[in-house]
């Protein structure tokens, strides 16, 4: 669920001191305010990127055909996006599968040529590779790994001091600090296969971070990973935005990611950018009713209820509304004044609910796209 | 937006940054070779091909001598433990990494460290070589002094040149090997140039029977081939071939081994130029397609 569970007495006071809606009684994630500098790290203008890719239908047959005559379609993977981000924000990038979230960062990254638009990131123009932008940037594939398979860890993380050239004690003191956050000392000298999916990326994420990037691209970070440690993971990015300053642009299929991440989301469908704003505006946004649930210690009558909002469920000691934020504040006191209330939370609609909703909706018309090279 | 910092030019900071890398590049790569010693022993087991033809020939050549050179059974035995040593130590099979690099986007995590993935190849291809020069020196040196000791040219100047043919031939191996590898950018998939490739090395390097033994006109096709100086050319120089009239003519030899030598690095030159032009191109295709 998208908000943190409050009790009655907790609802009342955050609904009186909260904002008018969206604020509402509760809040939408728990993804801190980041602090940033104002200067911009990344800025992205009408990007845009497209394939030509090699279409046969099975069989035989197009297999023989295909040696003489080989169709092609042009698929339009990013279509005309633009956004800033500032040093040291966290933002999420949210999509489906295939919308165009992995192709967009690695652009950023430099490993793909934009077909048109511009890109720049921390002052470099990604494409060109160049050691300075390189050493300030790092990408972070949850499925794929740069650690030597059959070598311990240890010595990817000497690899990528020696390539990246960091100093001696920068790396003592990096690795020392990443080892002691993530609670590596015990695996450091096991070979990478023997490790387990959390160990491996953890390990990932330290070879990622040893010489101290200030813009991380992470696509699906946590992916495979179970809730445990998918929490270490989002602690440890937290720490390193917050002890680095660094700029985090973070894809992620799990909305706990980004609520515990990222005060800002950008969410791209079919290749165009469909959002870019604060998660918690979104979601009011999209869904502007919170979830109340009341735990009761006799029985109301259902009419009662109604009056107040749409009864989503109801059973003997438990209920639960739908109400406009509008008339949340006034529902809570009546509630709570009313009525044989023992507890009460107030919740936004799930985050994956709010998505589904956004990506239900018809996006706008493409933009007009450069030819493709 | 910060500016871009100034520094020195993008090819001279990625050389000096390789170079200064490149002692731990190798260390991590025989740190790789030790833990697949394994598959290193097997894959070296598969290339005793030269043990096979020299027991053949050295069979045929029993009791007779062979072409012009007039080659006996000793001058055989000698020819293919030789090729051996060299196979084991110039050999390159980097076209597989390249190509599985290419296919499985992994390229992708190399592009991304500030140093040539061109650079990491050609350590992690170096790394595992006195690994395998522990392994086969023994064998090689011991069946050399044994078998074949007094067919060894002791004269200074071909001894320096063999020397000098073995960078050479290395580099060869793997420049060829990069540049199929290197077809992954725009082909599925660079097996069936490797065969086509192993095909004609197998016959242009000596790697069957010696060079000698060909027909004329197909020594003056190989002597146009880079095949030749990966394997036979250096050979000879060790051997101290020709043989005019049973006995070595050393003054022809330095004279071949110096032409050997000129022809072996043009082609390195070419080839580096080919795979620096190639990689380039290669890699705008693989940033516009799919990295």
């Amino acid at each position: 669920m998208v908000a943190a569970k409050h009790t009655a007495e907790e609802v009342l006071a955050s609904v009186s001191a909260a904002a008018p809606p969206p604020a509402g009684g509760a809040r939408s994630g728990d993804a801190a305010p980041v602090a940033t500098t104002g200067e911009t790290a990344i800025a992205v203008s009408e990007l845009h990127k497209h394939y030509r890719v090699y279409k046969r239908p099975p069989g035989l047959y197009a297999a023989m055909r295909s040696l003489f005559h080989r169709e092609y379609e042009d698929k339009q993977a990013v279509r005309g996006i633009s956004f800033r981000i500032a040093c040291g924000e966290r933002v999420g990038f949210l999509g489906p599968n295939g919308a165009g979230k992995t192709t967009t960062l690695k652009m950023l990254a430099g490993l793909l040529h934009p077909t048109g638009g511009r890109l720049e990131v921390v002052g470099h123009t990604p494409q060109r590779r160049e050691v300075a932008f390189l050493k300030q940037i790092t990408l972070v594939m949850g499925q794929k790994q740069q650690l030597l398979w059959d070598l311990p860890p240890a010595d990817t993380f000497e690899l990528n001091r020696a390539v990246y050239d960091i100093p001696t004690a920068q790396y003592r003191q990096m690795l020392g600090e990443l080892t002691e956050i993530l609670d590596l000392a015990q695996i450091m000298k096991t070979p990478t296969r023997q490790l387990s999916l959390g160990e491996r990326m953890k390990c990932e994420l330290v070879a990622a971070l040893l010489h101290r990037p200030r813009v991380l691209f992470l696509d699906e970070p946590t992916i495979g990973l179970d809730v445990s440690m998918q929490v270490v993971l989002r602690q440890f990015i937290r720490t390193y935005n917050e002890r680095h300053a660094a700029t985090v642009l973070l894809t992620s299929h799990y909305m706990e990611d980004v609520l515990a991440l990222c005060p800002r989301v950008l969410v791209i469908d079919q290749g165009q950018l469909r959002y870019d704003g604060e998660l918690k505006a979104l979601v009011h946004l999209l869904r502007p009713e919170k979830r109340v649930t009341v735990r009761l210690s006799g029985p109301v009558p259902d009419v009662e209820l109604a009056r107040l909002g749409t009864v989503v469920s109801s059973g003997p000691n438990q209920v639960v509304l739908q109400i406009a934020h509008s008339d949340l504040r006034a529902a809570v006191a009546h509630l709570l004044e009313r009525l044989p209330v023992t507890d009460l939370t107030v919740e936004d609609p799930p985050l994956q609910e709010v998505m589904r909703d956004l990506f239900a909706r018809p996006a706008a018309p493409p933009a007009p796209a450069p030819e493709a090279p | 937006m910060s500016a871009p910092r100034p520094g020195a030019p993008r090819p001279l900071e990625k050389l000096a940054l390789s170079l200064k890398a490149y002692p731990t590049l190798l260390r991590i790569g025989l740190a790789e070779a030790v833990a697949y010693r394994t598959e290193m022993l097997v894959w070296m087991l598969t290339l005793t091909m030269p043990l096979v033809s020299m027991v053949l020939w050295s069979s045929a050549a029993q009791g007779t001598r062979l072409g012009p050179e007039r080659l006996g059974s000793a001058e055989l035995t000698a020819y293919f433990l030789i090729t051996l040593l060299l196979r084991l130590l110039t050999g390159s099979w980097v076209l597989w990494q390249v190509s599985e690099d290419i296919r499985s986007g992994t390229l992708g995590q190399r592009l991304l460290r500030p140093v040539s993935p061109l650079v990491v190849y050609t350590a992690e291809q170096l790394a595992p070589l006195p690994l395998r020069a522990a392994l086969v020196l023994p064998l090689a040196l011991g069946l050399l002094a044994t078998q074949a000791r007094s067919q060894l040219t002791s004269d200074p100047w071909l001894i320096t040149a063999f020397v000098l043919a073995l960078p050479g031939a290395w580099a060869i191996n793997f420049l060829t090997m990069v540049l199929l590898g290197m077809m992954a950018f725009y082909i599925d998939s660079a097996a069936g140039l490797f065969y086509a490739w192993m095909g004609l090395y197998t016959l242009f390097s000596g790697y069957l029977m010696p060079l000698s033994l060909f027909p004329l006109w197909l020594q003056k096709v190989s002597d146009v081939l880079p095949f030749r100086y990966m394997l036979d050319s250096p050979v000879k120089m060790l051997l101290g071939w020709p043989i005019a009239g049973g006995a070595r003519d050393t003054a022809l030899g330095r004279g071949q081994a110096l032409t050997s030598l000129g022809i072996e690095y043009a082609y390195v030159a070419v080839l580096a130029l080919l795979v620096v032009l190639l990689w380039r191109r290669g890699l705008r295709r693989f940033a516009a397609f799919g990295a």
